[in-house]
């Protein structure tokens, strides 16, 4: 039986700005988007005062102030590293790692020995004490089972943030999925959710027992695969899973075996320049970018290595020259000589639309990132048929730092010198 | 302003030597990293800085930065960073039977003296501080 387990910090962005300052324990605290436009994380406490997610933060502000609600600008160069050490972290409790968003990661117990609700325990131990963020984990015999034992182990306090379906009877499975909304199986959205409670499917237990057949033939073999999924046989491959939305993946099995980085190189810039032409092209920036390689997994007694990394961008940008030389970047941190890889990928996130605003003020000017300029597109022609090289030469002239509003945002505490936490003793 | 032909292009690279290769060249060894003296557990180690004089006798000074490794469990006698209060400080943790203290270090400060009932939290175990020669 397959045995995934998908961790997943609370409040990730919120937990980080905790690590530096602990006396934001326990009081409200939320962390806005870029330019302080909507609340994107929540402590516990305003989740109890009833702001939701993804509220303008220009709607609430008089109430937050009221309430005494602590508010930060996202500081992605701290989420960002906080969430590698996460990362590494996990990395010693499986060899088999698909870090899937920021603050979530799947790991494959399969074969791991040991009782893994205890292993799950001393994951959430151990990166409480070494990176000072509390996680939750869900483990389950497939993916989209581990994200609802993962809710649950969120949800309900007796689980004490570890939820293992795997340890439980089939009834009191059966039961804690009837208390799940179908709503908030991996995969239902809106529009899918309403024609489900339309349905008379209102639980994920009502999923999981309906006939096969006749979603299949409503809703196509996406929807089959989820109630498989639902029903413990595992379709969900490591590197299968659908990003979360509001982020632009690119990525690729090489024809051949890969091990030279300058070929990798070319590879994450091409499939880098393939995403910033999607990104311009529905007018949005990204904050954040993830770079991965890895060897096939399949081809057992071969060296593996696989491994990603996030970055955070210094502002927000559409720039192919900027998102490129992050990539760069962090995949000369990860690379490793001597292996033959078969994978590279890189993913956009924290991707928001572009300023506005600030150039209309000057009437003519357009707005560099949100059109796809011709200079973008020429480089990214010169980029794909001569190499990174060439494009960083003409990185310099564009720069968007003007665009970004952070009217509270924490220091670079673990990635400036300048920045660091000041202790008073 | 154009180039003298004599010093550009391959001048600033060194010419391969040819005849008999280095028989260093099997030894070469990367140089030494400060990382890799100081920071034992990358994912866990974290750095501040100080700012007070109440640890000078445990070679903290004031400005110094402090490396912090998370991962090492508190023990006695370590130089700790603790939060009392929701503030971190640094100080020497003493474990006595029952109980556990914060002495300062240096012997014109107090001692940190808990009151009945206040707590404290381990942030970190110091394991050193480097300090700037001025």
């Amino acid at each position: 039986m397959n045995t995934f387990a998908l961790v997943d910090v609370n409040n990730f962005y919120v937990s980080c700005e905790r690590v530096f300052n602990p006396a934001l324990e326990g009081k409200p605290v939320v962390v806005l988007s870029n330019n302080d436009g909507c609340v994107v994380a929540r402590s516990a406490e305003v989740k109890a005062l009833g702001i939701p997610m993804a509220e303008p933060w220009f709607k609430v502000k008089d109430f937050a102030r009221k309430h005494g609600i602590v508010a930060y600008s996202s500081n992605y160069a701290l989420y960002a590293d906080l969430s590698n050490r996460v990362m590494a972290v996990l990395a010693d409790f499986s060899p088999r790692q698909e870090v899937y968003s920021i603050d979530e990661c799947f790991l494959d117990l399969e074969g791991i020995p040991g009782d893994h609700t205890r292993i799950a325990q001393a994951i959430r131990q151990r990166i409480r004490q070494w990176v000072g963020v509390p996680v939750c984990v869900g483990i389950a015999p497939t993916k989209t089972l581990a994200k609802l034992a993962n809710h649950v182990a969120k949800k309900r306090a007796q689980y004490q943030s570890v939820c293992n379906f795997n340890s439980l009877s089939p009834d009191e499975l059966g039961e804690l999925l009837d208390g799940i909304a179908v709503g908030e199986v991996w995969g239902v959205g809106h529009k899918l959710n309403a024609h489900l409670e339309g349905g008379g499917i209102h639980t994920a237990r009502q999923l999981r027992d309906f006939d096969i057949q006749r979603l299949r033939s409503r809703f196509g073999v996406g929807m089959e695969r989820m109630v498989r999924e639902l029903r413990g046989i595992s379709c969900l491959e490591t590197t299968d899973v659908a990003p979360p939305k509001q982020q632009i993946t690119s990525s690729c099995s090489f024809g051949r075996y890969v091990t030279e980085l300058h070929e990798l190189e070319q590879a994450v810039t091409s499939y880098m320049s393939r995403a910033a032409e999607k990104l311009r092209r529905q007018r949005s920036v990204a904050a954040t970018v993830y770079v991965y390689i890895r060897t096939n997994p399949h081809r057992a007694g071969e060296p593996q290595h696989s491994h990603g990394i996030t970055l955070a961008l210094p502002a927000p940008t559409c720039d192919t020259i900027r998102l490129v030389e992050a990539a760069l970047h962090g995949l000369r941190q990860i690379y490793r000589e001597g292996f033959r890889y078969q994978k590279a990928g890189v993913t956009l996130a924290h991707i928001g639309p572009a300023g506005i605003g600030q150039g209309e003020l000057f009437g003519e000017q357009p707005m560099p990132q949100a059109t796809p300029s011709r200079l973008m597109s020429t480089l990214d022609e010169i980029n794909l048929r001569m190499g990174h090289g060439t494009l960083r030469l003409a990185s310099e002239g564009a720069k968007q730092d003007w665009k970004m509003k952070r009217g509270n945002m924490s220091p670079a505490y673990t990635t400036n010198w300048n920045e660091l936490r000041v202790v008073r003793i | 302003m154009a180039i003298p032909p004599s010093i550009s292009g391959q001048a600033a690279v060194p010419k391969a030597a040819s005849g008999f290769p280095s028989p260093a060249e099997d030894y070469t060894e990367s140089g030494l990293d400060l990382n890799q003296l100081l920071v034992h557990n990358k994912s866990a180690t974290f750095f501040l800085r100080v700012q007070g004089d109440s640890m000078t006798g445990a070679g903290i000074h004031d400005g110094d930065i402090l490396v912090v490794d998370r991962s090492i469990a508190p023990f006695d006698r370590a130089v700790v960073v603790a939060v009392v209060d929701g503030e971190l400080t640094v100080k020497r943790l003493k474990l006595r039977p029952g109980a556990a203290e914060l002495h300062a270090e240096n012997p014109g400060c107090a001692p940190i003296r808990l009151r009945e009932g206040q707590e404290f939290d381990i942030w970190g175990v110091v394991t050193s501080a480097v300090h700037a020669v001025k």
